[in-house]
């Protein structure tokens, strides 16, 4: 319970850090820390495999294109936002909020401890299990969305050759 | 339970400080390759009372005292936090992923059964991999907050090259995967304890009097994969034939121009504790991990006839042992190859890795597979 309290704390403070930060870096590196630490909530809830995945995929490979195309691009500091960019920002937050209360309400607010871990909960094989079996549409439909980006992405660029 | 504790922890004590030193005499070994491979006397300058001592003084007490003594250089324009940050991020995943890598099967002392692997994560070889990937931030980080251009250009370049080998060297790896069945690297290295005429189904069962008394290493079944892997893994840790993100006649020294002192020191000691790293996976996955030949856990048993009883405790020392010369001859293997390689341009790199080893990699999963199921008429399983 300390850890999963030391934990969230640290990946909210993080994770603000993400939206204040003026440079863009820092930003960068808050989202890389905020994913990491997400990591290792989920470690603790005995899902070894979501975790490491979540490490491999969001803060080894996904945010490295993010910080290769910021340095690209080297934008500098941002400048401060309007008032009116603030109300919006705030409102589609809590609209997205709104959104995805009903998920929680629905998983039971379940607290580490009392995580449903029993034997092979979490391991590579029960989640491939579930992946193939009861999951295989979504999983599939996320693959082929994938391939429409990456097929889009060549595309778009083939154009300028 | 203290007792448990002080267990895991001198064994993760042990790794570390194993890792650490290796990473250290890599250095001097190193120098020595390279003046050997060179035709030149090298690294015999700094002597104590006339000892030069092959030149062991210098490379493990001459250049640590130097490293820390420098004066340790922030360039004005640049990130205090980032640059002091990146030297760590640099050296941290690479002193971790160790961890998961077991350097003998078991030792049983005083009714207490001790499996000798740090963390026995059932993702094993996927806590590796995303360690390998984290390890990108060090270079990209270090070489924004220089604020230089050829650091900067280093950095962009580092982070392609990674990216691009990172998908080659797991995808190389599958086809041991599929084989072994698991991603616990403990697991992977006791099946290789078996022999392959345990493996071979039946109808090519007339080759085993030729083949079968081989040990069931990886290589074996793998041997497309194992080099993929390795050209992967030598690319990952940036080292010539791909040390492309530091390459000193292009960008002098790429991410790393603006470093000095024991900042240096820490970029340096990650370079070789991932070398340390990719030799005792390469070892695990490929070439029987801490397995000697015919050694099972009760001493030697000859596949043709005959056994050797051996205590327990010689068998588990014989087992480190065996794991330690196999992760030195790949270190030895990585140096030997830096010192006899030039270096690729940029654009061949990226063909390298796209075009071939990836395409090569996905070739090698498929006819594995295409062939595990082929054998399934006789379990591929002993």
């Amino acid at each position: 319970m300390i850890l999963f309290l030391i934990l969230a704390g640290l990946s909210i403070v993080f994770s603000l850090l993400v939206v204040f930060q003026r440079n863009v870096i820092y930003s960068a590196m808050a989202l890389v820390a905020t994913l990491f630490l997400i990591a290792v909530l989920f470690l603790t809830l005995e899902a070894a495999m979501v975790g490491i995945l979540q490490i491999l995929v969001y803060a080894g490979a996904i945010m490295v294109l993010f910080l290769f195309v910021i340095m690209l691009l080297n934008p500098g500091l941002l400048e401060g936002r309007s008032i009116a960019w603030w109300i919006l920002g705030s409102l589609a937050a809590v609209l997205l909020l709104f959104a995805l209360v009903p998920f929680l309400s629905d998983s039971g607010w379940l607290l580490p401890g009392q995580a449903p871990a029993g034997g092979s909960f979490g391991s590579p094989e029960s989640l491939a299990q579930s992946l193939f079996t009861d999951f295989v549409l979504p999983f599939e439909i996320a693959s082929v969305l994938l391939l429409v980006a990456i097929i889009g992405a060549v595309v778009l660029a083939k154009r300028e050759v | 339970m203290i007792v448990d504790i002080g267990i895991i922890a001198a064994k993760a004590l042990m790794v570390l400080s194993m890792v650490l030193n290796l990473a250290g005499v890599l250095g001097w070994i190193e120098r020595k390759a390279s003046a050997l491979i060179q035709n030149r006397i090298g690294a015999n300058r700094a002597s104590i009372f006339g000892f030069a001592g092959l030149g062991l003084v210098n490379t493990l007490i001459a250049d640590p005292i130097k490293f820390l003594t420098k004066e340790d250089f922030i360039p004005p324009k640049g990130d205090r936090l980032l640059h002091t940050l990146a030297p760590c991020l640099a050296l941290f995943p690479a002193l971790v992923a160790f961890a998961v890598i077991p350097f003998g099967d078991i030792l049983v002392l005083a009714d207490r059964t001790i499996n000798l692997q740090v963390a026995n994560l059932n993702v094993g070889i996927l806590y590796i991999f995303s360690m390998a990937s984290l390890s990108v931030y060090g270079i990209v980080i270090g070489a924004w907050a220089s604020n230089n251009k050829f650091s900067l250009l280093g950095g962009v370049r580092g982070s392609a090259q990674m990216i691009s080998y990172e998908i080659a060297m797991g995808l190389s790896v599958m086809g041991i995967l599929m084989i072994y069945g698991t991603l616990e690297l403990q697991e992977i290295a006791r099946a290789q304890g078996t022999l392959l005429r345990d493996w071979l189904p039946p109808w090519i069962s007339f080759l085993n009097p030729l083949i079968g008394w081989l040990p069931a290493w990886g290589i074996f079944f793998q041997p497309a994969a194992f080099l993929l892997f390795f050209t992967a893994a030598v690319a990952e840790t940036k080292r010539i034939p791909f040390d492309l993100p530091e390459a000193e006649s292009e960008i002098v020294a790429g991410y790393h121009v603006e470093y000095s002192g024991g900042k240096f020191l820490m970029f340096f000691a990650g370079e070789f504790a991932e070398i340390v790293t990719v030799a005792g996976l390469i070892t695990t996955l490929f070439f029987g991990g801490w397995q000697v030949p015919f050694l099972m856990r009760d001493g030697f048993h000859f596949p043709w006839g005959g056994t050797l009883f051996l205590p327990q405790l010689v068998v588990a020392l014989l087992q480190v042992g065996a794991f330690t010369l196999k992760v030195l001859f790949f270190c030895w293997l990585q140096i030997l190859l830096r010192w006899s390689l030039p270096r690729f341009r940029y654009d061949q790199v990226m063909r390298l890795g796209w075009k071939m080893l990836l395409p090569l990699a996905l070739l090698n999963v498929m006819v594995t597979a295409v062939l595990i199921v082929a054998w399934q008429s006789a379990p591929l399983k002993p």
